[in-house]
């Protein structure tokens, strides 16, 4: 037996899902932010491994779409073992109290082609910060891809021991590639 | 007085020889060292050493082919010439060889090496973990064998030196 409060339940459920594009998953095999700091001049790539993620975006309504992506900290690989340890530690990423990063978007804002504004909440290690990055979004057979970068301050997010100031920069260039199925 | 190499053939024998001095205690020590901004330090230091014995080298080939070196004295035994002209042959080889297995090493691992902090080299290997691991064992061996043919260049310096009291020393020396 159907109950009319289920069905209005429904109704609503329908309307407010055609107003606004669903949000899709991205694939995280696929999917990518890589972290590049530099140590005395050296560029070095570290990759975040763990994260997920899910965005709504239509062309034709860009003002209307959202995205909010998390990444594990205790994911991001650099390569060596050593270094790994090293940035789970509480002076870093403090990966134990703050397993997770995130993004949420506010707003979105098209700036022509293919190119729009994101604006939203950055999170990293309990700190909050808003920030709006250019996002760069291109179709293709079967995937959505949205791509940027953006640089991140370590001190702002009090992100490292300041005894490495010394031998690494406070700007981290983080870029992504996401790939979203349709 | 013996015949000797020309200054500029001197001055980079000598040079060459302090660099891979500091370079291999450098990178003896830096290797046991936990992570740290020193630890850091000390691998950039490294690399630019590599580098710098790397760019000598190719002068240093480059001056030879140009200027052929003394005569070795007379009367050495033929077992010996064969035995120098070798373990020069070898030591020539590996001071391309260890500067060439270590930005190699680098590049695997994803850390470019950007000479004095200024100049980046171009990535001969993209990133690979297995493959620098591989490397790293060559770098490590290949150090190795120049320790061993540096012993043994020594001792034979030593004993032309010493023993047979012949003056070869002499010839990498600077003097009239």
């Amino acid at each position: 037996m159907k109950s009319p409060i289920r069905s209005l339940a429904t109704l609503a459920l329908l309307i407010f899902t055609a107003a606004v594009p669903a949000a899709l998953a991205i694939d995280a095999a696929k999917s990518t932010v890589t972290a590049t700091f530099r140590q005395m001049n050296v560029p070095v790539d570290g990759e975040f491994t763990k994260l997920a993620g899910s965005i709504s975006f239509d062309p034709a309504h860009p003002e209307a779409a959202s995205a909010r992506i998390e990444i594990e900290t205790a994911g991001f690989d650099l390569g060596m073992d050593d270094y790994n340890a090293e940035v789970r530690k509480p002076e870093w990423f403090d990966s134990a109290r703050h397993p997770k990063a995130s993004f949420v978007s506010s707003g979105f804002k098209a700036l022509g082609a293919d190119r729009y504004l994101a604006s939203g909440k950055l999170s990293i290690k309990g700190k909050t910060i808003a920030i709006s990055l250019p996002v760069t979004v291109r179709r293709e057979a079967a995937v959505t891809v949205f791509e940027g970068s953006l640089p991140v301050s370590r001190e702002a997010f009090g992100i490292g021991d300041p005894g490495w100031n010394e031998v690494l920069d406070d700007s981290v260039s983080l870029r992504f590639h996401l790939v979203q199925p349709r | 007085m013996p015949p000797r190499y020309t200054p500029a053939a001197v001055g980079l024998h000598w040079l060459i020889a302090l660099l891979i001095a500091g370079g291999f205690g450098l990178g003896w020590y830096m290797t046991e060292l936990p992570l740290s901004p020193a630890k850091l330090k000390y691998y950039a230091w490294h690399k630019w050493i590599g580098v710098s014995v790397f760019l000598l080298a190719v002068l240093r080939v480059g001056w030879r082919l140009a200027h052929p070196p003394p005569p070795l004295p007379a009367g050495m035994p033929y077992w010996q010439l064969r035995a120098s002209a070798w373990s020069h042959a070898l030591l020539y080889l590996m001071i391309f060889l260890l500067p060439l297995s270590g930005w190699l090493y680098s590049s695997a691992s994803g850390y470019p090496v950007v000479y004095l902090g200024v100049l980046r080299l171009p990535d001969l290997v993209g990133k690979n973990k297995e493959l620098a691991g591989l490397l790293h064992e060559l770098h490590e061996l290949l150090g190795w064998l120049l320790l061993g043919l540096l012993a043994l260049h020594i001792a034979a310096a030593l004993k032309h030196h010493f023993l047979d009291r012949d003056g070869l020393m002499g010839r990498m020396w600077f003097g009239r």
